[in-house]
């Protein structure tokens, strides 16, 4: 019996292996490691290797995915990757793909805060797309916050100060504690069925591990679902929390949180002011120009002595039946003359004329007028016409 | 008028003040979006002349209790 090996092709190879090595067990690891070979490339990806003492791993990351890195890894820095195994079939080689990339030795609050951001971006709930707009003019603010801090305090301050006849509804929660979250969830809830078109939820300054209740991933997605615009101010000009992330905007104090919210009374009172007296200006402008032109109509000749205009036209047609006997005079003249001369011409042309003047006609028998004497011989009749009357004569000889 | 929001009413006149100041509306047109602007910003006014500021505290009975407030 013979085997057959029937050979694959490389890439065929290549497939079969790449299949084998992205299975679910690859899709999701955390690898600690040193990192080697760094290098940012000019499209913004980051290509490196991880390696500890024995091994050595390729790995890529990005450049969506290292834009939010907040620090610049160099070679020799430990870290922990996340991220899949995948292969780059051109070379035949496996590598890392990097989701997010860690300092090792950060606390387990760093990580999953790290982790749950991750999470929610990939799922969109921080897409520019998804923020609502704030009313100009809210008609009743929310704050969602502790109501015995500085938060509330000083979110009251300002809002009143900025806009002395502002609506608050506050929603009493914890802000800090094992049951903030769940506390500030339903603040939230409570808030959605009121008419406040605003919501600020936030507390004042604390330490990363005090806005813990902020990074709480229900909390997010609560703000996430959020009907009413939600202005997040936890109090940290630097650290953001995922509420920052997810909320339609981000203050960086509850005191900002409020200067955002609400517009300067004055400001607006004296925007529509203004705009009133444009218009007022504007219309009493539109009156004058029309006032103007019709008094400018009104002062046209026409208008101003109807008699004038008529005596006037009555004048031009006088001038204009007066013209027409001229031209008719003055045509007959020219033909009456035209006339006289077309006589005077028949006249000199006239044979009438000529006999006046003492020639004569002289004609044969048949009429026909003579002008040379071989037409006729001796002994013929010629009729001679004078002016007055004719001779009937014989000719008795000719002469050439 | 009632429904209508602050900034819907001050778009609104914001807009007739343009086409007022950029048209070439007729005087009538012209007088019935004055006519129309003047209200407007009567009722902007009437929003923004809300002089006491009202602050309620939600209770946990889901009750809401009023606060005066007084300069400080």
């Amino acid at each position: 019996m013979r085997i057959l090996l029937q050979p694959l092709s490389v890439s065929e190879l290549t497939k079969q292996i790449t299949l084998a090595l992205t299975g679910p067990e690859f899709q999701s690891v955390a690898v600690a490691g040193e990192i080697s070979n760094f290098l940012h490339h000019r499209s913004g990806h980051m290509y490196f290797s991880l390696r500890d003492a024995q091994s050595r791993i390729k790995a890529v990351m990005f450049r969506g995915r290292n834009q939010r890195l907040g620090f610049v890894p160099k070679n020799g820095d430990t870290l922990v990757a996340m991220g899949s195994i995948g292969v780059y079939e051109p070379n035949g080689e496996y590598q890392l793909y990097v989701d997010l990339l860690l300092p090792l030795g950060m606390g387990d609050f760093h990580l999953a805060f790290e982790q749950l951001k991750d999470k929610l971006d990939k799922e969109g709930l921080f897409d520019a797309a998804r923020k609502r707009s704030l009313p100009v003019l809210p008609r009743r603010v929310g704050v969602i916050t502790s109501p015995s801090g500085a938060a509330i305090r000083d979110i009251l301050h300002v809002l009143t100060r900025r806009y002395p006849g502002v609506q608050v509804l506050v929603f009493p929660a914890l802000v800090q504690g094992e049951g903030a979250p769940a506390s500030l969830i339903q603040a939230l809830a409570a808030a959605q069925e009121t008419n406040v078109d605003v919501i600020i939820i936030g507390r004042g300054g604390g330490s990363f591990e005090d806005l813990v209740a902020f990074n709480d991933e229900g909390l997010a997605r609560a703000i996430a679902g959020s009907t009413i615009p939600v202005v997040s101010a936890c109090g940290h000009e630097t650290d953001f929390t995922i509420a920052d992330f997810v909320a339609d905007l981000r203050a960086p104090t509850p005191s900002a949180a409020a200067e955002i919210v609400v517009p300067l009374q004055e400001e607006l009172i004296a925007n529509v002011a203004s705009l009133q007296s444009r218009m007022v200006s504007f219309v009493q402008r539109k009156i004058q120009a029309d006032r103007r032109y019709v008094r400018n109509l009104s002062q046209r000749p026409v208008l101003l002595r109807p008699e004038h205009h008529l005596n006037q036209q009555r004048q031009r047609l006088d001038e204009l039946v007066t013209g027409l006997g001229r031209y008719e005079r003055h045509g007959v003249f020219v033909k009456r003359e035209k006339l006289a001369g077309l006589v005077g011409k028949l006249e000199t042309l006239s044979p009438l004329a000529t006999l006046g003047r003492g020639y004569s006609i002289c004609q044969n028998e048949r009429g026909q007028i003579l002008r040379q004497s071989h037409q006729v011989v001796p002994g013929d009749v010629v009729n001679v016409t004078l002016q007055e009357g004719s001779l009937s004569c014989i000719v008795e000889g000719r002469r050439t | 008028m009632s429904e209508l929001k602050f900034e819907e009413a001050l778009a609104r006149l914001e807009e007739i003040v343009r086409n007022l100041e950029q048209g070439e509306a007729a005087l009538d047109e012209a007088l019935v979006l004055f006519e129309e602007g003047v209200k407007l910003a009567r009722f902007c006014n009437q929003q923004l002349d809300q002089a006491q500021a009202k602050i309620e505290i939600m209770m946990n009975d889901g009750k809401i209790e009023t606060f005066e407030v007084s300069e400080t």
